[in-house]
């Protein structure tokens, strides 16, 4: 916790960490569509645009999804920078996000 | 439902899944294109059902299936799987794809999540692999996870509209608290899939009981009740039903019941697929008499299984070899199989699965029981009698010759009742005793029935020596059975008598051959006496003759040297020899004794 904590801390002043992010939708679902909006909130209000989001259509790429082991949707993945962390659901509590996301909500 | 179609008016397809027993209870097997829930407390069978069920249909159907595992990773369930004899290491994932549904613990949960994405990815897995099958390990794991029955119901709804557009035969597991599901919202479940199975594991008696019930099957009759079922090395055993109507076919054949004077006290033995049931007091043989009929089984040819409790097959082979019956050689030879069991390890129920199996497996045409009795020890006496007339009815359906032994103790006809009851069931019922007298205990058998056979009603001895047992007469003095050294003595008795008998006989006999003998000889001796005495009348009438011949001679001759006259024609008549020609016929005796006289005189 503590070593995540300073990372943050020193990256986020500046733009130089850019946090790469990738989520799993299902079409239009509504847990989907929500997922899309709480994350693009979080993204603008605490990432700016250090961020790297790529999102993913399980209807359309549902091999990929598999390989990439992904069981429920919406579903969060964070692969840069370490530690890596996963989320399911639809994003709605922000805390646990922001935790797993390694972002200090202090930081604002 | 909603839209009839013709096609919906046939019989539900079903599609056995190759576990046994239980296609017997559900008629058929699991319905095609539609969700099975099976539901279980823990360590009670639903992954091994499942998975074992898409194995089968694997290998055998050649049908491809996806197991979709909530509760366990993959690896630990195909680990798990590893120890049956399913060959699933074998089967590659193009056949039998698994999907780990295990959520990590690392992953954080923020907010409503549903399932659409993962049937997203099972319709492409299934579309690809052309899987007919799937299988939902512990669907209530996951969706724990919402912490909302209104979600977790919503959820569930989309699987099962899911899998009703896919055309897939899926199984779903969940577990259950006791008798009812472990999360109280998931009782709609049954109510949501066409069929239901529920598993339960638990105590009787101190013994642990594990049962299959059919809870619901739309569209289709299945047999109710619980049924015993075993995880054994080949996966789940299910006991199904007993058909109601007993079809056994009754042969007239004999099968030797042990040795001969056993077998012509039953008239020639015992029919083959008969059950038979030895009973006596401990220390009767009973093991004895089921291992010499093992034993003749096998000198025969014959497959034989012999089933002993609470008693090594070693130390049986060992006990039985003091007394001429070797069943070691018919071990060696593969011929006999011995299997020994601890009767508190398991419940009765999984005794006569294992039995059940080992009939399968090694196909004998007579098997050994040794002893029934000793189920009863373990679980409740009710369920003890209820395996072991399924025991013999199972012997009966596989046509197998079967002999029980049961402990009994005492020995009155009209006590001897098992404490299983099985006396009713079986054919043939031997009863061996001890009788206690002038200081010896001695053994006694007894037929106490014979179904369909003409039996000896005579208490017999029945005596174990080196070359084995065998069954010896008994004497009754006074109304009493002497047996051991009294029916020895006896005997012995008998014997001397015997030969009392012989040699006064004997004696007799030469006395007699004596006098016939002496007879012979005697009338021998006489014989040759009649014989000497007409020779000697023989050879005196001829030295007769011939004096005569010659005193006629010397007559005429005296007269010529007299020169005397002639003897007058007239005085011939008065002369003394008026016979005189006739004299030479050797007739004119007096005549020539006349003359004899006359010439003695003369001279």
């Amino acid at each position: 916790m503590q070593r995540k904590r300073t990372k943050v801390r020193a990256s986020s002043p500046g733009v130089e960490t850019v946090v790469v992010m990738r989520l799993y939708i299902s079409g239009n679902a509504p847990n989907s569509m929500r997922a899309i909006a709480n994350l693009e909130a979080i993204c603008q209000e605490y990432l700016k645009d250090a961020y790297k989001l790529e999102v993913v259509d399980v209807f359309e790429q549902p091999a990929r999804a598999l390989a990439d082991g992904i069981l429920v949707t919406p579903s969060l993945a964070k692969m840069a920078p370490t530690p890596v962390a996963s989320i399911v659901g639809n994003l709605s509590d922000r805390s646990s996000v922001l935790l797993a996301l390694g972002i200090d909500g202090k930081d604002r | 439902m909603s839209e009839p179609r013709p096609a919906q008016l046939q019989p539900l397809p079903k599609i056995p899944t190759g576990i046994q027993g239980f296609d017997a209870v559900s008629r058929g097997g699991l319905p095609r294109s539609r969700a099975t829930l099976v539901m279980s407390g823990p360590g009670s069978g639903k992954t091994v059902f499942s998975l074992q069920t898409l194995v089968n249909a694997v290998r055998w159907r050649r049908e491809r299936g996806i197991f979709v595992a909530f509760e366990e990773s993959a690896r630990q369930i195909r680990e798990n799987a590893a120890a049956f004899d399913w060959g699933l290491s074998g089967l590659p994932e193009s056949k039998l794809f698994f999907l780990d549904a295990h959520l990590s613990p690392t992953v954080v949960q923020s907010g409503h999540f549903d399932l659409t994405g993962m049937l997203a990815i099972l319709k492409a897995k299934k579309e690809t692999m052309g899987a007919r099958w799937i299988v939902f390990d512990g669907i209530d794991v996951l969706l724990a996870l919402l912490r909302d029955p209104v979600a977790e119901m919503r959820e569930i709804y989309r699987v099962r509209d899911w899998l009703a557009n896919n055309e897939l035969t899926a199984i779903i597991t969940a577990k259950l608290d006791g008798r009812a599901p472990a999360v109280a919202h998931y009782d709609f479940m049954q109510f949501m899939v066409d069929c239901a199975i529920r598993f339960e594991r638990r105590l009787e008696h101190g013994t642990s009981v594990h049962r299959l019930q059919m809870m619901k099957y739309r569209g289709s009759d299945f047999a109710a009740g619980e049924f015993p079922l075993r995880i054994g090395t080949s996966g789940m055993q299910v006991t199904g039903p007993a058909p109601a109507e007993i079809k056994h076919a009754a042969s007239t054949e004999r099968v030797s019941a042990g040795f001969e004077r056993l077998d012509s006290m039953l008239s020639g033995g015992l029919f083959r697929g008969s059950s038979t049931l030895i009973t006596g007091a401990p220390g009767t043989p009973k093991t004895t008499l089921a291992g010499k009929f093992a034993e003749r089984a096998c000198g025969r040819g014959e497959l034989a299984l012999f089933v002993s409790f609470d008693e090594g097959a070693d130390a049986i082979v060992r006990n039985l070899s003091s007394v001429g019956i070797d069943l070691k050689a018919h071990v060696d030879s593969g011929l006999l199989r011995m299997y020994s069991g601890r009767t508190e390890a398991n419940s009765p129920d999984e005794h006569l699965m294992t039995l059940e199996s080992l009939l399968r497996e090694h196909r004998p045409g007579c098997m050994v029981i040794d002893p029934l009795s000793a189920l009863a020890k373990s679980g409740s006496l009710g369920a003890a009698r209820a395996v072991a007339g399924r025991l013999v009815d199972m012997a009966k359906d596989n046509g197998v010759t079967v002999v029980i032994t049961s402990l009994l103790a005492g020995d009155s006809p009209e006590a001897e009742a098992t404490e299983l009851q099985i006396s009713t069931v079986a054919d043939t019922w031997l009863h061996l005793s001890y009788l206690v007298r002038s200081g010896e205990r001695n053994r006694a058998l007894t037929i106490v029935k014979a179904r369909g056979t003409r039996h000896s009603n005579q208490v017999r001895e029945l005596t174990l020596s080196a070359a084995g047992p065998t069954l010896t007469d008994v004497y009754t003095l006074g109304g009493e059975v002497l047996m051991g050294t009294s029916r020895w003595e006896k005997e012995r008795e008998a014997k001397v008598r015997e030969m009392q008998h012989r040699a006064d006989f004997e004696h007799k006999r030469r006395e007699l051959q004596f006098a016939e003998g002496d007879a012979r000889a005697r009338i021998a001796a006489l014989e040759l006496d009649l014989q000497r005495k007409r020779a000697e009348l023989a050879s005196y009438s001829k030295d007769n003759e011939a004096h005569s011949l010659s005193s006629i001679e010397r007559d005429s001759e005296l007269l010529k040297l007299r020169g005397a006259d002639p003897p007058a024609p007239g005085a011939t008549a008065a002369v003394p020899y008026p016979g005189k020609p006739r004299g030479a016929n050797g007739s004119g005796n007096s005549g020539g004794k006349k003359a004899r006289r006359e010439a003695r005189d003369a001279t």
